[in-house]
């Protein structure tokens, strides 16, 4: 068997087991119970969490501790939508994620003044003072927060008609709706990170987290470029804030802000899985996943072992579990390799010979 | 310099770094195809020099001519984009991309075909070839110039501004690297290249600038300018004295 027929046969055999889980992941919902639909839920929504971080950290250079700013924004405003202007709160999330977006442009101008740990530092200051704003939104509870009216879910956008299409309890309805759509959203963000990272644009991204001044010498303008994924992972955060919030249905400025749930994880999601590729937080949510279930009985001896692993995965696989994967495999899910932009005989020219 | 139009005019030029002032009103001339050489001792601004031709550093007073048009005020983008490209100091190749890639990225800003594109780099540096897949910083440090100054070719400039491409390379590798130099010039591009080695510089320009302190000491044709006088120029002192 040739080597190229291996690679190809366990890139198709990579594909249909890909469909297959999808296929499977669409079906929870009808064939699981209720409690896996909720922890599955919890799974997507930190994916899509990690593949935003992941973009900013590992393909722009833009390690933010300030995500949380991003999800708690989604929230605050998808209530606001929904209790204040009686909304949908599907249209909420939308909304949220908008709003997550139009934050995220002035954040941006102070932040992207800031370096290295400074920028870190600054997005987590800039998220500290969102928090501090939302907890004087007295409308929504000020520091304590609200929730949504009773009955809320049970109206929302699609709940009655999988209500009757799974014969379920309205509530169960409304957590259909809301894994399809994390499981959208997790989908989505894993395609779009894909072609994106595959175009021009991407390979230029990874240029500006190599090195600035020599991909501002092939032309490229890092801060419109770090602009433009800093502003749509908050759209992508904002989003999935908002979601989150749907389900937990109380919103406080101490649980959207927090910066361990909406942050901390992540990275350690995106740290272990492998920063800086695709399949890596995938691997790293559900590490995570599976860590949370052993653990949930043990206290803080579950945050001791998260960070202990943390720091191992950090001293002896920088790459994270995927790159340990793939260094011994040889096997790379989703390649970010680039190529040529047009058949190289087509645009061939002769270079004059040396004299 | 010449009697015809330049194709790259630098006038009275000034540059600073924060308060400190780089550089005092410097002039240089690139004929279309020609190759100039800026000298000089660590410190005398030649680096400074190229980064504000390129857009990387705002240019304070003065102008940079290209075709007569000024791009002094331009961001490196559009420098590149009005056809002025440059490899930096020290390679600055990409770490998490291939060689090809490195290549590839060079094309970013470039609209449609042109002299350069994969195939003909690999012509003028074959070895990149071989090592296309390769991460560009795992290569030696002459291949690492190759691909450095294969990236800049790829955007198809027609100004190519190389700074220190023999810096840290042995000599049969310097070797290598400038025999690719008067290729580059036959396809139409124009070379400002910045060398520490005189005798290199003086080989391969048709005009050479030596400068120190941010200001040009001496500028003529390599043939009209003696050993002494370049001596003088490049280290501020006497060559009597020296």
């Amino acid at each position: 068997m040739s080597s190229s027929f291996s690679k190809g046969s366990a890139r198709s055999l990579g594909i249909a087991i890909a469909v297959v889980l999808v296929l499977g992941m669409i079906a929870v919902p009808v064939i699981g119970s209720r409690a896996l639909v909720q922890d599955l839920f919890s799974v997507l929504t930190l994916l899509v969490l990690a593949l935003n971080w992941n973009m900013l950290a590992g393909f722009a250079g833009l390690v933010s501790v300030g995500q949380q700013a991003f999800v708690g924004i989604g929230a605050y405003v998808m209530f606001a939508c929904t209790i204040l202007w009686g909304l949908d709160p599907l249209v909420g999330v939308l909304v949220g994620g908008v709003a997550a977006m139009l934050f995220s442009i002035p954040m941006a101008f102070f932040a992207f003044r800031l370096n290295g740990a400074y920028f870190a530092i600054g997005t987590w200051a800039v998220a500290d003072i969102a928090r501090l704003v939302a907890s004087q939104w007295t409308a929504l509870g000020g520091g304590t927060g609200t929730s949504l009216p009773k009955g809320t879910t049970k109206d929302m956008f699609g709940v009655p008609f999988v209500k009757d299409l799974l014969d379920v309890s309205s509530a169960a309805a409304a957590d259909a709706v809301t894994y399809w759509l994390a499981l959208a959203l997790a989908l989505a963000m894993l395609t779009i990170s894909y072609v994106f990272l595959r175009s021009k644009m991407g390979l230029g991204l990874q240029a500006v987290r190599d090195n600035l001044e020599a991909a501002r010498s092939v032309g490229i303008n890092p801060t419109r470029l770090k602009a433009l994924v800093f502003t749509l992972c908050a759209f992508g955060t904002g989003l999935t804030g908002a979601l989150i919030f749907i389900q937990i249905t109380r919103v406080t400025p101490q649980a959207a802000f927090a910066v361990i749930d909406w942050t901390a994880f992540v990275i350690f999601i995106v740290v272990i899985g492998g920063i800086g590729t695709l399949p890596g937080p995938i691997l790293g949510a559900l590490v995570f996943y599976a860590l949370e279930r052993l653990l949930a009985d043990y206290g803080t001896v579950y945050l001791i072992a998260l960070g202990l692993l943390g720091i191992a995965v950090m001293l002896f696989a920088r790459r994270g579990l995927w790159g340990l994967i793939t260094d011994r495999t040889g096997f790379d899910l989703l390649p970010l390799g680039h190529a040529p932009p047009a058949p190289l005989s087509e645009t061939r020219q002769p270079v004059p010979e040396r004299t | 310099m010449s009697e015809g139009e330049p194709l790259l005019a630098v006038e009275a030029l000034t540059a600073h770094y924060g308060d400190f002032q780089a550089l005092f009103g410097v002039d240089l001339h690139l004929d279309p195809g020609g190759c100039v050489a800026i000298i000089g001792a660590n410190g005398a601004g030649k680096t400074t020099l190229m980064r504000t031709i390129a857009g990387i550093l705002r240019a304070g007073a003065g102008r940079v001519l290209l075709d007569g048009a000024e791009i002094q005020r331009l961001a490196a983008p559009e420098v590149l984009r009005h056809g002025v490209a440059m490899v930096p100091e020290g390679r600055k190749l990409f770490p998490s991309l291939s060689v090809e890639e490195n290549l590839l990225i060079g094309a970013h800003e470039r609209k449609g075909d042109g002299r350069w594109n994969l195939e003909t780099i690999y012509d003028l540096f074959p070895i990149l070839r071989e090592r296309r897949r390769n991460p560009g910083t795992a290569l030696s440090g002459g291949q690492q110039q190759m691909v450095a100054i294969g990236r800049a070719l790829m955007s198809n400039p027609r100004v190519l501004l190389c700074d220190e491409i023999s810096l840290g390379l042995a000599p049969v590798v310097i070797r290598d690297i400038y025999a690719a130099v008067p290729r580059i010039r036959e396809s139409g591009t124009a070379i400002v290249v910045v060398e520490q080695d005189i005798g290199q510089a003086l080989k391969i320009a048709d005009y050479v600038y030596c400068m120190m302190e941010g200001r040009v000491t001496l500028s003529g044709r390599p043939s009209d300018l003696s050993r002494e006088a370049i001596h003088d120029a490049y280290f501020g002192v006497s060559h009597d004295l020296a």
